[in-house]
């Protein structure tokens, strides 16, 4: 591939050509999935080129982070990409922590492990509910979003807030599962395959919607290695990796799950991958259910670094210092850089965080699999019919938080 | 678990294929190594970072093919003052690596992998848009989160955190 032939690369003003013309499709486009806008060439129905043209999400959080201490970018995290705030305070936290060199305890893995993948099925809720909306299948958005309540209900009772949830911190976690939670977990993990069933019913043989689907965005596993996507998006080409499995993070390697392929790379190969991830998912929930660690620690033994509990804080003076310490000054962390990639449900989120021995990070950079995957939805579209565009955004499950930062 | 000290001798690192395979290759495009956390970078000299990447690539088995992640720090006051990193990513060996090339403050130039890794696309503009980085070769290097007429690369160390009023 020359430089020139690179889908998205450029795109020129030029209505000369008086066979083709521009169309700018969004930033206000309900199927863009946010404010992702399009410049799309045209020659009547056909996709000459395609760019697209994002920031208008910039929020500046890494430099903001520059200027906060460690634990106060737990937040930050959270709203990257706002479908799975769990998987992005996971990343940061694991960052830190292998900046600090520190364990967590068993128990908190397996917790986190297990709100992750709730985290991943709620993502892939959102994503089947408006991917099948935007296709013209309305019903499965309203079952989506029944199941979505439920989890964001889960959210709220472990960490008090339905979407921002900031759960997880270095060295641990915020508190303690809540009573009766595992029992609601529970039931909601006995009853997700019979519904995942039920959007299969719906859509996997539902002739409109295979026809819609299938021939349309393909792009190669040369293409999808070369244009950077991750996840999904290059699984379905035929690429079999999965982080969780083949650079295991958080405990990841006591789990048992396969990791769904295709080798078709269209996007009815994509959809077919997320919803057997639902499922795989559902699964390694199910698991950490009957492995969970009975009490135990919930936060590592670092007091400099993790706070302590509020029981303690009241009623010893060490702690009340430590506090203290914590909440005005922050904790120094040893110079040093590292990158930590996670499977989120986009592909690989990865975390390049700089330490320069101080209590703030001199840098954080956040690889996000939207703005990765993004580059490839030109290779999709290109050549192919404009109504297909849709289809395709809707394929890569971009989260324009997570792609503008 | 404590944290071991990290390794910076070019000397000691040679057993790890990466560092073997680069000085074998070119031991002048080499600029010094670091093993750190488990994580490996090398510093590789401006001039060579195209034939680098290109290398590491297409070398049978090392086969870096997939570009995770381009970025930069910006290490104001001191000199070189720059530091743009590569995140290499192997999907057959599952392995990463860090490559870094050194810029100083004055001369920001430095040559886009595009040739190589497509999907430094996003990511280099990234960098010329928030760093102020000249990528040369890179056939449309314009702004791309900031807005067109924007002044300044917000993640410069000298650009304040509230902007300029």
């Amino acid at each position: 591939m020359s430089v020139t032939d690179i889908p998205g690369v450029h795109i020129e003003q030029e209505l000369g050509a008086d066979r083709t013309m521009i169309l700018n499709m969004g930033p206000q486009h309900p199927s863009t999935h946010g404010v992702l806008r399009l410049v799309v060439e045209v020659d009547g129905e056909t996709i000459v080129r395609i760019m697209p043209d994002i920031g208008y999400l910039h929020t500046g959080i890494e430099k903001t982070t520059e200027a906060k201490f460690y634990q106060q970018v737990v937040p930050l995290t959270d709203r990257i990409d706002y479908l799975c705030p769990m998987t992005n305070n996971l990343t940061y936290c694991l960052a830190v922590e292998k900046l600090l060199g520190m364990e967590i305890p068993k128990r908190a893995q397996w917790i986190r492990v297990m709100m992750n993948e709730i985290t991943r099925i709620n993502s892939h809720l959102v994503w089947l509910g408006t991917h099948a909306m935007d296709i013209g299948a309305l019903t499965v958005f309203l079952y989506c979003f029944r199941e979505r309540e439920d989890i964001l209900r889960l959210f709220e009772m472990v960490s008090g807030q339905r979407m921002m949830t900031s759960y997880f911190r270095i060295g641990g976690l915020a508190l303690d599962l809540p009573l009766n939670f595992l029992e609601r977990v529970k039931k909601f993990a006995d009853r997700f395959p019979s519904n995942v069933d039920q959007y299969e019913n719906l859509l996997t043989n539902n002739p409109i919607f295979v026809r819609r689907l299938k021939g349309v965005g393909y792009i190669s596993p040369e293409d999808a290695i070369a244009l950077g996507t991750t996840g999904p998006t290059l699984r379905a080409c035929g690429i079999d990796i999965d982080l969780r499995r083949d650079a295991p993070y958080s405990g990841y390697e006591n789990f048992k799950f396969n990791v769904p392929t295709s080798t078709v790379g269209d996007v009815y190969a994509r959809y077919l991958v997320r919803v057997q991830e639902l499922r795989e998912s559902i699964g390694i929930v199910q698991q950490c259910l009957e492995g969970m660690p009975e009490a135990g620690p919930i936060k590592a033994d670092a007091p400099k670094i993790v706070l302590p509990d509020r029981e303690k804080m009241k009623t010893q003076m060490e702690s009340l210092i430590y506090h203290f310490k914590i909440i005005t000054e922050g904790f120094t962390v040893p110079p040093g850089e590292v990158y930590q990639a996670v499977e989120s449900p986009r592909g690989e989120m990865g975390y390049y965080i700089v330490s320069d021995g101080t209590a703030k990070p001199y840098r954080v950079h956040m690889r996000s699999p939207s703005f990765a995957n993004l580059q490839a939805l030109p290779a999709m579209c290109e050549g192919r019919l404009i109504a297909d565009v849709v289809a395709a955004i809707g394929s890569i499950d971009i989260v324009l938080g997570d792609c503008d930062r | 678990m404590a944290l071991a000290p990290a390794v910076t001798e070019l000397e000691q690192l040679k057993d790890k294929p990466e560092v073997a395979a680069l000085l074998g290759w070119n031991a002048d495009a080499v600029d010094g190594a670091k093993f750190d956390r488990n994580e490996l970078t090398i510093w590789i000299k401006r001039d060579f970072i195209l034939e680098a990447c290109k290398f590491l690539r297409d070398h049978a088995e090392l086969r870096f093919n997939l570009l995770a992640d381009v970025t930069c720090v910006d290490w104001l006051p001191s000199e070189p003052r720059f530091e743009v990193v590569y995140h290499l990513f192997s999907i057959t060996r599952k392995a990463r690596l860090r490559l870094k090339v050194r810029l100083a403050g004055d001369d920001t130039r430095i040559s886009s992998v595009i040739s190589v890794w497509p999907s430094c696309n996003f990511f280099e503009r990234e960098v010329f848009d928030l760093f102020g980085i000249q990528f040369e070769g890179h056939p449309f290097m314009k702004r791309i989160m900031m807005p067109e007429d924007w002044k300044g690369h917000p993640l410069r160390k000298d650009y304040p955190v509230e902007g300029y009023r």
